[in-house]
């Protein structure tokens, strides 16, 4: 059977919203996170996915240590990372990479690209300067950078370059997990593709995990072993890839799903638009968070929020259409598929 | 979209040559483009990463990577005026009011200390003349347009509070708030789930009709060229290789490299092991180029490939190919 390597439970960020420059003083909370729970196995994808805004980037700079969850924990290999300290938290910033979404603002402009490739393993690693030169070389070779462009700096590099940078970084100390923040997002479906079959030979080969959170649902369906739909800071969906595609349930996901782009100039097909405001992370819409956009809403989806339940083996759903089941405040903390963390 | 009128277009680029010296070597980024542009027309700008597609939209509004990146050839003429013979300060008014770029990282153009009020703002305050509440109600009202929730509240935040769709959302409202004639949409959308997609690519129609702007869509996304483009021009190491109507260069591509380009496009509607990429590497732009670019990766090269760059073979008015293997 296999180990779950992480596992959040009904994790949370808010974000004080402040007035006042003097004296600020807190009049809200965005709440970017708001109860989430899901795990990933050991070896395996889980695509997070959702409407811009959502709280996805939020969820993985959690994971990445980079914000402090307001309540709810995430353990990664059996361990609650908030607690993690000294040489533990130094091994697992090692043992987790990650490709951010803003390729730019997170390479340091003044360093030559090979050494920002390197960096990671310098930090985490001994090599002779040789071996290093080799995995640079390596890794920069397999996202199609000629070795050459080590020597410059990333402001000389395009875009789509500049991402390659990001993905060579990461992959570089050959980490347990991957956090993927839109990584190919910039990228031509060529170099795509290749990265792609890269990370998925990878993961065959030394069993790495991957959070991978992308908009494009063809790369989402053909990367994931597992899907996570998020809106406004919940899951309302979850599901094995292929079953997510074949069979879906939530609204919300029905429109994300018949909005993917037409494949072939002319091939339009019937879809959902959503209409309505978008909803406030502020203050969230009572009930069903996705109701006031929702084209089958009914009175009580106003009135009580409803739970993330099992519809199928395995796929889940938090919609009055397919369970009456109310959910409780706090109660999300079983992880997914009822394992318990190893 | 297309005024169809017959009148000159309103972009027309003639052998365009954009390079950028660096410490050790020159980048031929851009190496001889031609094409124009019509009112209301929608190009798209595909190929490769790292061919040149955005040192393209850079040298059209006069916007290089300083000092390195320099327009050493050709012609940019804009509704009628060459604009590489404007000066600094006639060209700034330009490219303020009539023509303006969302830049492919959104935090390039976003500066990190001020708000996201202020920098939506100042084009208002610039062009536009607008103060006080008026220039606050406008502002939030062009949040709201592009779907920025708590608008009101949000004007207060910096770039770095925002989530990266919503910071692509609003240097494409700074962009759109002067109206421009010509936008040119560097990867637009790239952070953007697909419904938000959808309603920032109508929005974009609606503008379009109303003030008739024409767009060139630089972008790696087949399903925005599906949807928005009339036209698409091909690149490959800082030239073109296949420009033509959108339906035509789908259904009968002449090109090898752009029928191996569409070849890699994957679908949503079916789970392949392995995607198809195309093999080897395009070229290092700092070397000079001899004969076709793509020869080295090109399954139907002949000899004078690598000897002589293609001559244009014009399919018909509209659809022209580079390549010695068409006719
Ligand atoms: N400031 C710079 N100095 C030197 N070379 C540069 C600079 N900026 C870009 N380049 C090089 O110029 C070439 C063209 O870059 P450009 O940014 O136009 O590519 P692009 O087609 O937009 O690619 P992408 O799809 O990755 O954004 C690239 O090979 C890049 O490495
Ligand atoms: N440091 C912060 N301070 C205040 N609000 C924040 C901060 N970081 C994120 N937010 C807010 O939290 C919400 C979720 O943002 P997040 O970046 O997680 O979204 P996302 O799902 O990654 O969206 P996208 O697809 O657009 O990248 C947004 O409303 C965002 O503005
Ligand atoms: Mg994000
Ligand atoms: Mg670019």
């Amino acid at each position: 059977m296999t180990e779950l390597l992480l596992e959040a439970r009904a994790a949370q960020k808010y974000f004080p919203v402040q007035k006042g420059l003097l004296f600020a003083k807190t009049v809200g909370h965005i709440k970017a996170v708001d109860g989430v729970s899901f795990s990933i196995e050991e070896g395996k994808t889980f695509g997070l996915v959702g409407e811009s805004g959502c709280g996805k980037t939020t969820m993985a700079k959690c994971i990445l240590l980079l914000e402090k969850l307001t309540s709810g924990q995430v353990f990664v290999g059996g361990r609650d990372i908030s607690k993690l300290n000294g040489e533990q938290l130094k091994q697992y910033r090692g043992m987790v990479q990650a490709v951010f979404q803003d390729p730019y603002s997170s390479l340091s402009p003044r360093m030559r690209v090979r050494d920002i490739v390197a960096e990671p393993v310098v930090v985490n690693r001994r090599l002779s300067r040789k071996e290093l030169k080799e995995r640079v070389t390596e890794v920069m070779g397999v996202v199609g950078l000629h070795e050459e462009m080590g020597n410059r700096y990333p402001h000389e590099f395009s875009g789509g370059q500049r991402q390659r940078v990001a993905v060579a970084r990461a992959l570089s100390l050959s980490p347990k997990l991957m956090v993927l923040d839109e990584p190919i997002s910039a990228l031509d479906v060529s170099i795509r593709a290749q990265i792609m079959n890269l990370l998925r030979q990878l993961q065959a080969q030394y069993s790495l995990s991957y959070l991978l959170i992308a908009h494009d649902l063809a790369v989402v369906r053909h990367m994931s072993d597992q899907v996570g739909v998020m809106y406004l800071g919940k899951i309302v969906e979850y599901a094995d890839s292929n079953e997510l595609y074949a069979k879906t349930l939530h609204p919300y996901t029905k429109a994300l799903v018949s909005a993917a782009m037409p494949s072939e100039p002319g091939v339009r097909r019937d879809e959902i638009v959503l209409s309505g405001e978008v909803p406030s992370p502020l203050n969230p819409p009572p009930g069903c968070r996705f109701h006031p956009r929702c084209p089958f809403a009914m009175p009580k989806c106003s009135e009580g929020e409803p739970a993330l339940v099992e519809a199928f083996p395995g796929h889940k759903v938090a919609c009055f259409l397919h369970s009456d089941k109310v959910a409780q405040p706090e109660a999300t903390t079983v992880s997914s598929n009822g394992k318990k963390p190893s | 979209m297309a005024d169809g009128n017959g009148n000159t277009p309103l972009l027309q680029v003639k052998d365009l040559k954009t390079y950028l010296f660096t410490r050790y070597a020159v980048v031929r980024a851009v190496d001889g483009i031609t094409f124009d542009l019509k009112e209301g027309e929608n190009l798209g700008l595909v190929g490769e990463s790292g061919c040149g597609k955005t040192m393209t939209g850079l040298s059209l509004l006069r916007l290089l990577p300083q000092p390195a990146g320099r327009i050493v050839g050709g012609q940019i003429i804009f509704d009628g005026q060459d604009i590489l013979t404007l000066d600094d300060d006639e060209f700034r008014k330009l490219r303020g009011t009539q023509m303006s770029m969302i830049l492919q990282d959104p935090m390039t153009s976003l500066n990190p200390v001020f708000t996201i009020g202020d920098q939506v703002g100042e084009p208002l305050l610039l062009h536009q003349g607008l103060k006080g509440n008026g220039l606050k109600d406008k502002v939030v009202e062009l949040l709201r347009l592009v779907r920025i929730p708590v608008a009101e509240v949000r004007v207060r935040d910096f770039p770095h509070q925002m989530s990266g769709g919503m910071r692509q959302r609003i240097v494409g409202a700074i962009a759109m708030s002067c109206n421009p004639k010509l936008l040119i949409a560097d990867e637009p959308t790239t952070a953007l789930d697909v419904t938000t997609q959808i309603y920032f690519l109508k929005l974009m129609r609606e503008l379009q009709q109303q003030f008739g702007m024409a767009m060139i869509w630089i972008t790696h996304d087949f399903g925005i060229v599906n949807r928005m483009c009339d036209r698409i021009a091909v690149m490959y190491a800082g030239r073109f290789m296949e420009i033509g109507p959108l339906v035509e260069m789908f259904k009968r591509p002449v090109h090898p490299y752009t029928i191996a380009l569409l070849n890699s496009v994957p679908r949503v509607d079916r789970k392949v092991d392995q995607l198809y990429s195309i093999e080897g590497q395009p070229p290092d732009l700092r070397q000079e180029m001899v004969g076709c670019p793509f020869a080295p990766r090109c399954s139907r090269v002949k000899p004078i490939c690598r000897e002589q760059y293609p001559d244009e073979v014009v399919l018909d008015s509209s659809h022209k190919a580079y390549c010695w293997d068409v006719k």
